[in-house]
């Protein structure tokens, strides 16, 4: 399928709250963003990892959720009209011949930007692997990270590991058209719902599904397809159990990705960049907040804002070299006003 | 005061360490990849460790929160702990962890 070519200024690869802010201060300067990210929501960190978890040192803000705080920066991203691109990473980047980048993502998505800013944190949130040995060859056949369709499961005899939200919800969602299902966690206490905990529980008592303590060790199968695990239980005795199909759920890791081959200079998996423009070693490619290291960088959220202000100027000039820029306060700017819908 | 660590290619040595600092902090601060990746929240399980027998007996129980974190570790050991919810105090020098693959 070819997709319409997305033009714009700015593509913004990660929704996280520096990524939300570049919007604003590139906003300021006329410049139109568009943002990908590979979870299903703005927030990077602050949403995924502690959405509930108060943050201290925010300007201005004696105390505030990750939740709160990234829904204040999408309030404030805005007048701005950012496009977000949720479910997507970027793989690859590459250079027009008139100076422009053209991002390309795993769904296919296809942007032509003057300027790319990489706000990506840690990298990609992607599913935490069990460092099973020879997990990969079953991996896409009968080991899933995600559930995508609930059809590819009907009538697959599942296991379930993991104790949180996903390994529950699933298996309670999974249990009606699977063959039979069993899920297993290494304590009999959950890190989800406890309604969904409750409705586990239920189906344990009805027999519709099995419970069971303990890790997975190994698995067995052949040419991918699986036919069973061995398990070591709680009381360090091992057992057997047959199943075809294993989903582990164990929550995201962030890796840097793709990012790797895009031609940047590379220090310990960040992006070095200079503190006039926030800029990677290629021009027109930037990149803000956890994702770039200089001298004396702290991954603090309000570094990255002030990373994401000093960027936008260079960003502008990079786009519009002939352009006059002449810096401007929100506070007395009637043109800036205006752009943000309050003048 | 010190605190003993196995690195991930089994090297031990003796690291300094500073009573009121998380131990994910000591490890990190002499230069070991330990993870942290949300700065000691216990909100991401990336700093797991496993204490040495000797001294898994020795430490405040894991607290719920880091139960339920250790729940998106997919393979602990019988001593494994988030080592952003060690407080380093001077009852510890010695203490001995091991620092894994965190996925």
């Amino acid at each position: 399928m070819t997709q319409e070519t997305i033009s714009t200024d700015v593509v913004i690869i990660g929704a996280g709250p520096c990524g939300l802010f570049a919007v604003f201060e590139l906003g300021l300067l006329d410049m139109k963003c568009h943002l990908i990210d590979i979870l299903d929501r703005s927030g990077g960190q602050c949403a995924e990892l502690y959405p509930e978890k108060p943050i201290y040192d925010i300007p201005g803000l004696p105390v505030v959720s990750g939740q709160e705080l990234t829904d204040r920066l999408m309030e404030q991203a805005a007048p701005f009209k950012p496009e977000f691109h949720y479910n997507e990473m970027v793989e690859e980047l590459e250079k027009l011949p008139d100076g422009r980048w053209r991002v390309k993502t795993d769904g296919g998505l296809v942007f032509e930007a003057k300027v790319v800013v990489i706000a990506a944190g840690g990298g990609s949130f992607q599913p935490k692997k069990p460092p099973i040995p020879g997990i990969e060859a079953y991996e896409g056949k009968s080991v899933f990270y995600a559930v995508k369709r609930m059809e590819t499961f009907r009538g697959k005899n599942i296991l379930i590991s993991g104790g949180g939200d996903s390994a529950l919800d699933w298996t309670i969602n999974l249990q009606p058209v699977a063959a039979s299902m069993q899920l297993i966690h290494r304590r009999d206490g959950f890190r989800a719902a406890p309604d969904s905990v409750k409705k586990m529980h239920a189906l344990v008592d009805e027999k519709k599904m099995q419970f069971h303590l303990g890790q997975i060790t190994a698995l067995h199968g052949d040419n991918g397809q699986l036919e069973g695990v061995t398990v070591k239980g709680n009381d360090g005795n091992d057992f057997q159990l047959e199943c075809d199909t294993l989903l582990p759920f164990f929550g995201l890791t962030m890796k840097l990705g793709p990012i790797a081959n895009w031609g940047l200079n590379l220090h310990e998996n960040l992006i070095p960049v200079d503190t006039e423009k926030f800029q990677t070693n290629v021009p027109g490619i930037f990149a803000i907040g956890d994702i770039n290291t200089y001298p004396g960088k702290l991954k603090l959220i309000l570094s990255g804002f002030h990373e994401a202000a000093l960027m936008a100027q260079a960003a502008f000039r990079h786009a519009n070299p002939d352009a006059k820029l002449t810096f401007q306060y929100t506070t007395s700017s009637t043109s800036l006003q205006k752009k943000l819908g309050v003048a | 005061m010190r605190i003993v660590l196995v690195d991930q290619k089994g090297v031990e040595q003796a690291l300094e360490a500073a009573e009121g600092w998380r131990v994910m902090e000591i490890i990190r601060e002499h230069g070991f990849e330990v993870g942290g990746l949300c700065g000691g929240a216990c909100a991401c399980a990336t700093c797991h460790v496993e204490v040495h027998a000797e001294w898994a007996g020795k430490l405040h129980p894991a607290n719920d929160d880091e139960e339920a974190m250790l729940d998106e570790v997919p393979v602990l050991s019988p001593t494994s702990r988030l080592s952003c919810q060690i407080i380093y105090t001077e009852d510890l020098n010695g203490l001995a962890v091991k620092l894994v693959a965190n996925g």
